[in-house]
């Protein structure tokens, strides 16, 4: 295995993104609805005016919710009023299953663009002519979606820390957030779900001629994040410690059995005939 | 001098649909071989089986010595491949495509940057290195992709219709590059093509394919001596004149003799199939022997295109 080839496989596949607008835009534009925007405007409304803060916050229903929460997470609504006990549940447990849905978005984009977006502009065929092997071919292109699927994902969850703690601070008057459940959900969850989504890409992209296609069919990954998004806002499914890690090993399985299938069934000859 | 390539009774199949058929040939160290044929007839899949991209279903290669199905990383290491298309990658510059794919190539690190500076210069591209691929005509975009597959100074270059699309003048300008590089470089060519002119220039034997296999090898002499024995003497007279074609045809050396439409009246022009061309003035005597006054006796040239057609129509006429 040639670690240099490996590298240049990765880095070239970056250097295109970054002149691919309808690669890169997504990775900017989801990260900032959800770091800043969305988390800016409830601490923002909830910091200007604290007496419509707690009328609005002040609802039966969000009430059955906080009462419904597993001892883990009341624990730490202790002490809390009502607007900070809003804030928590929002921001620090409602939203989480967001910062899933973003590496296996850019994950899936950049596969596709490295996988069926080579075949669709048939650059693919200099680049099996080359003495690389395949395998070498399939973990460069596994790491150039990877890499920066996890790194988007990894600095949002900074900034959103730094968001949230910043903007929140005349309400909550410390810092609060990460919460205990954050860190298995970005450092473990998270890169499983980016590998699921690649592995899932290349599967796909083995099957579809174009960039479009084979993002537009492991985009439909993303149903799998909002099950997890409806489960927590409907008591189903809390995402705590343990459910995170539990979580994260299912997906990682899966993730390497897509990802074997994946390195098996990328061939030069399969490759070249299907292009 | 050795054989680079050795095919020997070589065939492939897609999936159920056959694209080779028994091919055998070899090419020589050091030679531009031409592999010649209409769209379709295998030749791109021929040079994806040599550098082991395909697995032959049956028969056997060796390229450099080795077995591509098997040893195809070692081939592909010594063997240089331009594509059917330039296969560029637009969105990175000239110098980033080259210095990526010497990387792949396995052009050593601390040499990389100065065999691209050489290539680019010797392709007429460093003014234009750091401009992205996709702004390139198409001209230059054919020199970049020739430039990417002579990085690592392949011992053996592929060339997949190199000139295919290219105006006269980029074309001329592609030849020519080609000429030289391989030149000073000491490469063995095989070179695809369905542009006989271009053949005809540049490769020393060809062989020539019909949809799946091969219908015939060798240098152009060699076909058109088997194909087209002998030589045509073209004959123009100064005036119309009656001809003793049996007399001229019982000629020692004398193949045939092609006539007009009215091969009775007076000719004023023929065609003399001569065995070579120390025969000429044995004919010129006859005919003035004749009453002929000549004007022109002009021994033609057999082509390339001369010979590709004869043995495609063979193999036409074979297949009805």
């Amino acid at each position: 295995m040639n670690f240099e080839r490996i590298w240049a496989i990765a880095r070239k596949d970056w250097r295109e993104v970054r002149r691919n607008r309808s690669a890169w835009l997504p990775m900017v534009i989801v990260p900032l609805i959800f770091v800043v925007v969305l988390p800016a405007g409830l601490l923002l409304a909830a910091g200007s005016d604290l007496e419509y803060a707690q009328m609005a916050f002040n609802d039966p229903e969000l009430e059955l919710m906080l009462r419904a929460l597993p001892p883990a997470m009341t624990a730490y609504l202790d002490g809390l009023d009502l607007v900070q006990s809003g804030i928590v549940l929002f921001l620090g447990y409602l939203f989480a299953p967001f910062f899933l849905i973003m590496p296996i978005m850019f994950a899936a984009v950049i596969a596709a663009e490295s996988f069926a977006g080579e075949l669709e502009r048939k650059t693919l065929e200099a680049l099996l002519y080359t003495p690389v092997r395949d395998s070498e071919l399939f973990l460069g292109k596994v790491l150039a979606a990877g890499v920066p699927a996890f790194a988007v994902t990894l600095f949002s969850f900074l900034g959103y820390t730094l968001v949230v703690n910043g903007l929140g601070w005349p309400v909550m008057g410390r810092v609060w957030f990460p919460l205990p459940a954050w860190y298995p959900l970005i450092f473990w969850v998270t890169p499983a779900i980016s590998a699921l989504g690649i592995g899932a890409t290349v599967l796909i992209s083995a099957r579809v001629k174009t960039f479009m296609g084979a993002y537009q069919l492991s985009g439909s990954l993303v149903l799998v994040v909002l099950a997890l998004l409806v489960g927590q806002a409907t008591g189903v499914l809390y995402l705590g410690v343990a459910a995170a890690l539990i979580i994260g090993a299912v997906l990682w399985v899966i993730a390497a059995a897509l990802l074997a299938v994946g390195i098996r069934t990328f061939r030069r000859s399969t490759i070249l005939v299907k292009g | 001098m050795f054989n680079v390539i050795e095919v020997d009774r070589l065939t492939h199949y897609y999936g159920p649909r056959q694209s080779l058929d028994g091919l055998t040939f070899e090419v020589r160290q050091g030679e531009v071989f031409g592999l010649l044929g209409p769209n379709g007839a295998g030749k791109t899949t021929t040079i994806r089986l040599l550098n082991g991209l395909f697995t032959p279903t049956s028969g056997t290669i060796r390229v450099l010595g080795l077995d591509p199905a098997r040893q195809g990383e070692q081939v592909r290491a010594r063997t240089g491949v331009l594509t059917e298309t330039p296969a560029l990658y637009e969105r990175l510059t000239a110098r980033q495509n080259l210095m990526f794919f010497a990387t792949l190539s396995g052009v050593p690190a601390r040499e990389r940057a100065e065999r691209v500076n050489w290539l680019l210069e010797q392709f007429d591209l460093t003014a234009r290195a750091d401009d992205l691929a996709g702004a390139f005509s198409k001209g230059m975009k054919q020199r970049l992709a020739l430039a990417r597959a002579m990085l690592h100074r392949p011992e053996l270059l592929f060339l997949d219709e190199p000139t295919a699309g290219l105006d006269p003048e980029a074309s001329a300008q592609v030849r020519d590059w080609i000429a030289e590089v391989t030149r000073q470089e000491g490469m063995t060519v095989v070179l695809c093509t369905h542009i006989l002119s271009e053949a005809e220039r540049l490769c020393d034997r060809v062989a020539i394919m019909a949809p799946r296999r091969l219908l015939a090898v060798g240098s152009l002499d060699e076909l058109a001596q088997r194909l087209l024995p002998g030589q045509r003497l073209q004959v123009e007279l100064y005036e119309p004149c009656s001809i003793d074609f049996p007399r001229l045809r019982a000629l020692p050396g004398v193949l045939g003799v092609e006539t007009g439409a009215n091969p009775a009246g007076p000719a004023r022009e023929l065609v003399v199939q001569i065995k070579d061309a120390s025969i000429v003035p044995d004919v010129a005597s006859a005919l003035m022997q004749m009453g002929a006054r000549l004007l022109r006796l002009q021994p033609e040239h057999v082509s390339l295109e001369d010979v590709y057609f004869k043995l495609q129509q063979s193999a036409e006429e074979v297949r009805a």
